[in-house]
């Protein structure tokens, strides 16, 4: 029975919002060219970076914060918020992870990733991200032997600059949306993937987001390339400590798929959602977009959105090449007042192209649940063929979901199926599964697998324990 | 002694709906509770199986457990049910998207870990679902589909018995199972039914009607009304409610 309640009260709170007591290197408040040039040469990056920056800055200044999503929130102050933050102990320059300051390590290790030689998970490699930089990444030596590159995004401009200049903004140009230009501009790291042809990246490959200081937003920048016929499992998991104000993550991510390539890309995010009452949490914004480049080839954004006050994200799919597909499994959970705006967008420009959608949200509490999601066939797109399901499930009688599937189709060989429903898990539910013999925690846990399993199955192994476990604890406390 | 009643009231919103009723069961016993509606049959069920909603507010509702009777109210209705208390609903629940197989498995297992006999994996579950689902004239693919969702009514109430089939339970309320089905439907429910009758085996039916007991041959049959029990007798008390009506019971 004690045993019962410690498990209940460590339930009831967000165990990583706990916050690291470290030195840090940080710009004052404020967004202007001269806090871009600090970025720049911080960083000291090539002239062609810091060009980018200034003219996605230059165009940032000319746009308006976006207003269609089904979202409010209080005005973000972009000139109140300070666009870079280091931990001391990295100014340095780039050390072994073993000589990583040790308040790192425990942070990390706190978290669940270990980054020590001797605790390290195998068979993952990490770069593990703090506030704006990247402060270590795992087995790069093992990946190195067989031609992979992962890395910082920071230290790739420079050893690996001629790739991040080819792709970097090719899937995500600095133009295509507010939140978009405003990372081109003040992107401080991020990791870097480059598999090379023909190779099966032998390890899964992580990167851990992790936002430490306060007033600080966090702009990180993700760039994969999968070279022809290669293959990558890309995992990513976002934490953050508990604070009354919000803060601003605008991230961007841009995969791209050559000839035969395939790229799995999957996310838990479990940045802070804000307390009971709504204060505070983080407001997340974020582009996601993978290129499928060449024939044949394959990308899938598999995520589970469990945190975050505000999050606004779209992964998508552009199917270039002929045959190629795109997927999209979402489970997103919202609790007390979280709002989301997630979904995905896929673009049919090659021939055969095919695109498969699976959409769960679960909203409980206060909360607000949309899935938003276009389905483009483009006039060159013979014989495309999509599928999509968008479902909900409420708990409790105070939570919205709502659903906005745009279609646009252009080829009139188009094949497209959209399934959509709306459920709740009620107490009678929840009674007839008891009075069956399983108590409270199997029968949420049996009604949440039931309804998100086929995004779940998606996930690797220990993500998919990992989030199944985070969206049951989320939700014992909503029901019970 | 099975169960024990003493005088039981219990209350839904407030509102008092049994007021002092009184029923013994023995093991191996049938038993059938009729009533005109709004009398408290279905609240009886309710209240047994342990619905949050329903507040037992004096009296006795005592279940024997290792030999012992304990305070029925002391448990959480998955506790109830795994000391073998089943209540088949007068209306099932939908459970989209968890499979009656999984909701069955899970359930099983369940009992087992808290009984203490071994737990089934997938393939000997389903071997042994087999011959259960023939008893109530199940076909297979009800097993792939969600829990009761998009079932008939006669459906539901087949689930029903080849869930109580399933877990074996001592004590079985069978909740208006009888209401809303076809002869035919009613016949494979009945014949379910009277396979599960057995020594150690209870069976409350709580029916509103009689037809059912043409069936399933009750030992006694008690009347509920104004939430007590008002007569009880043996068989021959039904066909004399089917004749009469329950105005000479009730009326003083």
């Amino acid at each position: 029975m004690s045993e019962k309640a410690q498990s209940q009260t460590e339930r009831g709170e967000y165990k990583y919002g706990f916050h690291t007591d470290i030195e840090a290197i940080s710009f004052g408040k404020g967004l202007n060219e001269e806090i871009i040039r600090k970025i720049s040469a911080r960083k000291n990056e090539p002239q062609w970076l810091l060009d980018y920056r200034l003219k996605a800055f230059a165009h940032w200044q000319t746009l308006e914060e976006p207003t269609w999503a089904d979202l409010s929130y209080e005005p973000i102050h972009y000139q109140d918020i300070s666009y870079y933050s280091e931990p001391k102990s990295q100014k340095e320059g780039p050390k072994s992870l073993d000589e990583l300051d040790p308040e790192l390590l425990k942070t990390f290790e706190r978290l669940g990733i270990p980054l020590g030689e001797q605790k390290r998970i195998s068979g993952v490699a990490v770069d593990a991200v703090f506030d704006s930089v990247s402060v270590g990444t795992t087995h790069t030596e093992e990946l190195k032997k067989y031609g992979v590159i992962f890395c910082s995004i920071s230290e790739a401009v420079h050893e690996h600059g001629e790739l991040v200049k080819r792709y970097l903004g090719s899937v995500v140009p600095y133009k295509d949306n507010f939140f978009a230009a405003l990372n081109a501009a003040v992107f401080s790291d991020g990791s870097f993937v480059y598999v090379p042809k023909g190779v099966h990246c032998p390890i899964d490959l992580s990167t851990y987001f992790r936002i430490n200081a306060q007033d600080t937003g966090q702009f990180e920048r993700t760039l994969v390339v999968a070279d022809e016929g290669s293959f990558v499992n890309y995992l990513e998991g976002c934490t953050a400590p508990q604070r009354d104000e919000n803060q601003l993550h605008a991230a961007i991510v841009e995969l791209i798929a050559l000839q035969d390539a395939e790229i799995k890309y999957s996310t838990v995010q479990n940045w802070y959602t804000g307390d009971k009452e709504g204060k505070g949490g983080i407001y997340n914004f974020v582009t996601k977009r993978g290129l499928c480049k060449g024939k044949r080839s394959k990308i899938s954004w598999t995520q589970v959105e469990s945190g975050s006050a505000i999050t606004w994200k779209y992964p998508s799919c552009i199917l270039q090449g002929d045959y190629s597909q795109g997927a999209f499994y979402s489970v997103a959970l919202t609790h007390d007042f979280m709002q989301a705006d997630t979904g995905t967008k896929m673009i049919h420009v090659g021939k055969n192209t095919k695109s498969t959608i699976i959409s769960k949200g679960i909203s409980s509490g206060q909360s607000k649940n949309n899935y938003r999601g276009l389905v483009k066939i483009l006039p060159g797109a013979e014989g495309a063929r999509n599928y999509s399901q968008c479902d909900s499930m409420l708990v409790g009688e105070q939570c919205a979901a709502n659903t906005y599937p745009y279609l646009e189709v252009k080829n009139k060989s188009a094949v497209i199926e959209h399934e959509a429903t709306t459920s709740r898990i009620s107490a009678d539910q929840l009674f007839y599964l008891q009075s069956r013999g399983m108590d409270m925690e199997e029968s949420i846990s049996l009604l949440v697998n039931g309804f998100c399993k086929e995004v779940f199955k998606e996930l690797p192994l220990e993500f998919s324990v990992e989030a199944v476990k985070l969206i049951e604890m989320k939700l014992e406390n909503s029901v019970g | 002694m099975l169960l024990n009643i003493k005088n039981l009231h219990a209350s839904v919103d407030e509102k008092p709906v049994l007021k002092g009723l009184d029923l013994q069961v023995q093991p191996g016993e049938v038993h059938a509770i009729m009533g005109p509606n709004g009398s408290g049959k279905s609240t009886l069920s309710k209240v047994v199986a342990g619905h949050p909603d329903y507040e037992v507010t004096e009296g006795k509702l005592e279940y024997e457990i290792n030999f012992k009777m304990k305070d029925l109210t002391e448990l959480d209705p998955d506790e109830r049910a795994k000391e073998g208390i089943f209540m088949a609903f007068q209306y099932p629940v939908e459970v989209p998207g968890v499979s009656n197989f999984e909701f069955l498995h899970a359930s099983y297992n369940a009992m087992a870990r808290h009984q203490g006999f071994p737990e089934m994996d997938d393939a000997t579950f389903r071997n042994f679902l087999d011959g259960k689902m023939e008893q109530v004239k199940m076909r297979k693919e009800f097993l792939d589909r969600g829990v009761n969702s998009g079932f008939s009514g006669g459906e539901k109430k087949r689930n029903e018995i080849l869930q109580m089939a399933v877990l074996s339970p001592r004590l079985a309320f069978l909740d208006e199972t009888d209401s809303g089905l076809d002869i035919d439907a009613l016949k494979v429910v009945a014949d379910g039914v009277n396979s599960l009758r057995s020594e150690e085996r209870a069976i409350v039916l709580v029916t509103h009607y009689q037809r059912l007991l043409d069936y399933i041959k009750p030992d006694f049959v008690h009347v509920l009304a104004n939430g007590k029990i008002v007569k009880s007798g043996g068989p021959e008390l039904a066909l004399k409610l089917e004749e009469e009506g329950y105005d000479w019971i009730i009326k003083p």
